[in-house]
């Protein structure tokens, strides 16, 4: 698992451009049988593992935030836009990489930068060591899409890398899909396009299999570092049963069976309200006449960098009570 | 056509007479014509061959401009406004404008400058911003004006050699397009929408596209252009004159990679100039439309136009046939 995380997260996949995502997960599907694979019109991959019983989609996001090239200016810097949630302050000489391999480093104008403030991205530019537009061009062109370049720590049973956000829930929906236990229900395992800048894959995919269930895997802040703000949610404590968020109120009656199904096989979990953030459930709820949703997320600290820290024991028991999610006899659950 | 359609009035929510014009031109064109509950004009022209694609292609402009409607009619007779769609406050002062059905002329007016101690150093609020009819008081104004009536700029459509000058160029252009491409003989079937409600959140588009559910989207837009006087390097694009603006990305949708690559192929072949607008900047309908159903794969093509959503704009004729001869040739040679 942890080397899946691994090569997962180090794949460039920036919003619009998950190809490198789908190639790496088709890839290990290669010879899993008992899966039906397929993408659809936007790029969604969507995994099937049929059965007779109840429609379950699981969906984790293929793409993460990014940078996309605006302009290059007579010395051969580049400008760029966000792609998705960029804080400012994360990404001042941050490494990136392009989706053609190019490497850059991200400056910032020196004579508006006071250590104090926070410049917008508009102050930022991306260095590639080009010294002229001429030079400059032959390396990327306008609409080029970049991420922050991968580095990967192990620290005990913690990893950081950029991207959990989240290669992490792809990572889990993979394992889960390498599996073929025994189950009545219809599961479709979705990856999906365009999270980061609006949820845009999970509403396509969810309109054309119009699930009875649904359940986005992703990440979710915590409250457990210095001063931080307040959030019932810490690092190692369990994967979370999502409450509420910005896109979504979790229907009681998912929020009971996910935490019924956690107490019956007695897998730790935490309750998760997040304040600002949305995920895949909040489109794929809204869905045709709607549809019962949930979430199910790993703590991660420091999202949205180059460092977003997971715990190993979170990620192994979301994917105990999801695999139990799975298993379960939906229909007697009511859904 | 064109100059008829930039001086019709069509604010948002009332496009009625812009509607009228449609309809007009592209009856004798059309398989069928409708008109659904928002409003939007929605065309089918059938191919002239036997042999097209099987796919659905939806064909998109926006009748709507940017403008104002009365909020209040105050007791001396000057008009409260509210703004419909983007507009700066700046560049709205003391310009002519059509009030209501009977398209009265007014003046948005301001202090004059002997009547100001500093009120040069401001930007005045909506809420100080008024229209003149010249009414001598509220009893006298509400003999032609009552609230709620649109109120739109009072700009003469001029043509000199290629340049344009105008109001609404924004989306007047795409509409114009749409009309031409309807008047020529067909290699597939297409559903031409002209839609309502865009500047105030694409919501004409949403409607139809729902109803259409398309597998190809084009949006033809007339956008803003960036090649003013500049002091800094840091983008200038699009420019006015230099060829159709395609869309990589912008806030609300990206442009399909393949329907991207065709669309440069066949201006390549045909010599028609292209370039790029600057990614994730604005929006469209295709925003919209490219997630209805199980997704579509969109494009946006536009007009670089100088000064949008504000009283009068600039443009390049030869900008506009290129986008009309463009797009007729792409929706020709979808597959």
């Amino acid at each position: 698992m942890k080397n899946t995380i691994k090569e997962i997260t180090a794949i460039t996949g920036p919003s619009s451009a998950e190809e490198g995502v789908v190639k790496y997960i088709k890839k290990a599907l290669k010879g899993s049988k008992h899966l039906e694979v397929r993408t659809d019109t936007l790029g969604n991959l969507i995994v099937r593992k049929p059965g007779k019983g109840r429609k379950i989609m699981l969906a984790a996001h293929m793409d993460e935030i990014g940078f996309i090239v605006k302009h290059i200016d007579k010395d051969g810097f580049v400008r760029f836009s966000v792609v998705g949630g960029i804080y400012p302050h994360n990404i001042v000489n941050n490494r990136v990489v392009f989706t053609n391999g190019a490497e850059g480093v991200i400056g910032i104008e020196e004579k508006d930068y006071h250590y104090k403030k926070i410049l917008p991205a508009s102050k930022m530019f991306i260095d590639i060591g080009a010294s002229s537009k001429e030079e400059a061009e032959k390396i990327v062109s306008m609409g080029d899409l970049a991420v922050v370049k991968h580095s990967f720590s192990q620290m005990g049973n913690r990893i950081a890398s950029k991207a959990m956000d989240d290669r992490i829930g792809c990572a889990m929906l993979l394992e889960l899909a390498k599996d073929n236990f025994k189950t009545d229900n219809d599961i479709y395992y979705v990856f999906t396009v365009q999270e980061e800048v609006g949820v845009r894959g999970a509403k396509t995919s969810a309109f054309s299999i119009e699930p009875d269930l649904g359940i986005a895997v992703d990440v979710t802040a915590t409250g457990d570092t210095p001063n931080c703000n307040i959030m019932d949610v810490h690092l190692g404590k369990g994967p979370t049963i999502k409450v509420k968020d910005s896109g979504i109120i979790v229907r009681r009656q998912v929020i009971d069976y996910m935490k019924s199904i956690a107490v019956k096989n007695k897998i730790p979990y935490q309750m998760e309200i997040l304040e600002g953030g949305a995920t895949d459930a909040y489109a794929i709820h809204m869905t045709k006449s709607g549809i019962l949703s949930g979430v199910v997320s790993i703590p991660t600290r420091y999202i949205h960098s180059k460092s977003e820290i997971i715990d190993m024991d979170d990620v192994n028991n979301g994917i105990k009570l999801l695999k139990a999610i799975l298993k379960d006899d939906l229909k007697k659950r009511g859904f | 056509m064109l100059k008829k359609l930039c001086d019709a009035s069509g604010v948002s929510g009332n496009e009625g007479n812009i509607r009228d014009i449609i309809i007009d031109a592209v009856k004798p064109h059309c398989d069928s014509i409708s008109i659904d509950k928002l409003g939007n004009v929605i065309a089918f022209k059938k191919a002239h061959s036997k042999k097209r694609s099987a796919k659905k292609i939806m064909a998109a402009a926006h009748m709507d401009e940017v403008g104002f409607m009365v909020k209040s009619i105050n007791k001396d007779g000057f008009l409260s406004i509210l703004p419909a769609g983007g507009i700066d406050r700046r560049v709205v002062l003391s310009k002519r404008v059509k009030v209501g059905k009977d398209e009265m002329p007014g003046i948005i007016s301001y202090k004059p400058p002997h009547a100001q101690s500093d009120g040069y150093k401001n930007i005045p609020k909506w809420k100080e911003i008024f229209v003149d009819i010249g009414a001598k008081d509220k009893k006298d104004a509400e003999k032609y004006v009552s609230v709620g009536d649109y109120i739109s700029f009072d700009t003469e459509f001029v043509k000199k050699r290629n340049l344009l000058r105008g109001k609404a160029f924004d989306d007047r252009f795409g509409c114009y397009s749409l009309i031409e491409i309807l008047k020529k003989k067909l290699s597939n079937d297409i559903y031409a929408v002209f839609t309502v409600q865009e500047e105030v959140g694409l919501r004409g588009a949403s409607a139809a596209g729902s109803a259409i559910q398309p597998d190809y989207c084009i949006v033809l837009e007339g956008t803003s252009a960036g090649d003013f006087p500049q002091e800094r390097d840091i983008g200038d694009s699009p420019k006015m004159g230099e060829g159709v603006v395609l869309t990589i990305s912008d806030r609300t949708a990206f442009s399909d990679k393949e329907l991207r690559k065709q669309t440069e192929d066949i201006a390549m072949r045909l010599k028609i100039k292209y370039q790029y607008k600057q990614p994730m900047i604005g929006g469209t309908d295709a925003g919209v439309i490219h997630l209805q159903g199980s997704g579509a794969k969109s494009i946006v093509m536009a007009v670089a136009s100088r000064y949008i959503h504000s009283p009068v704009s600039f443009a390049d004729y030869r900008d506009l046939k290129g986008m009309v001869k463009l797009a007729y040739n792409l929706i020709n040679e979808i597959k």
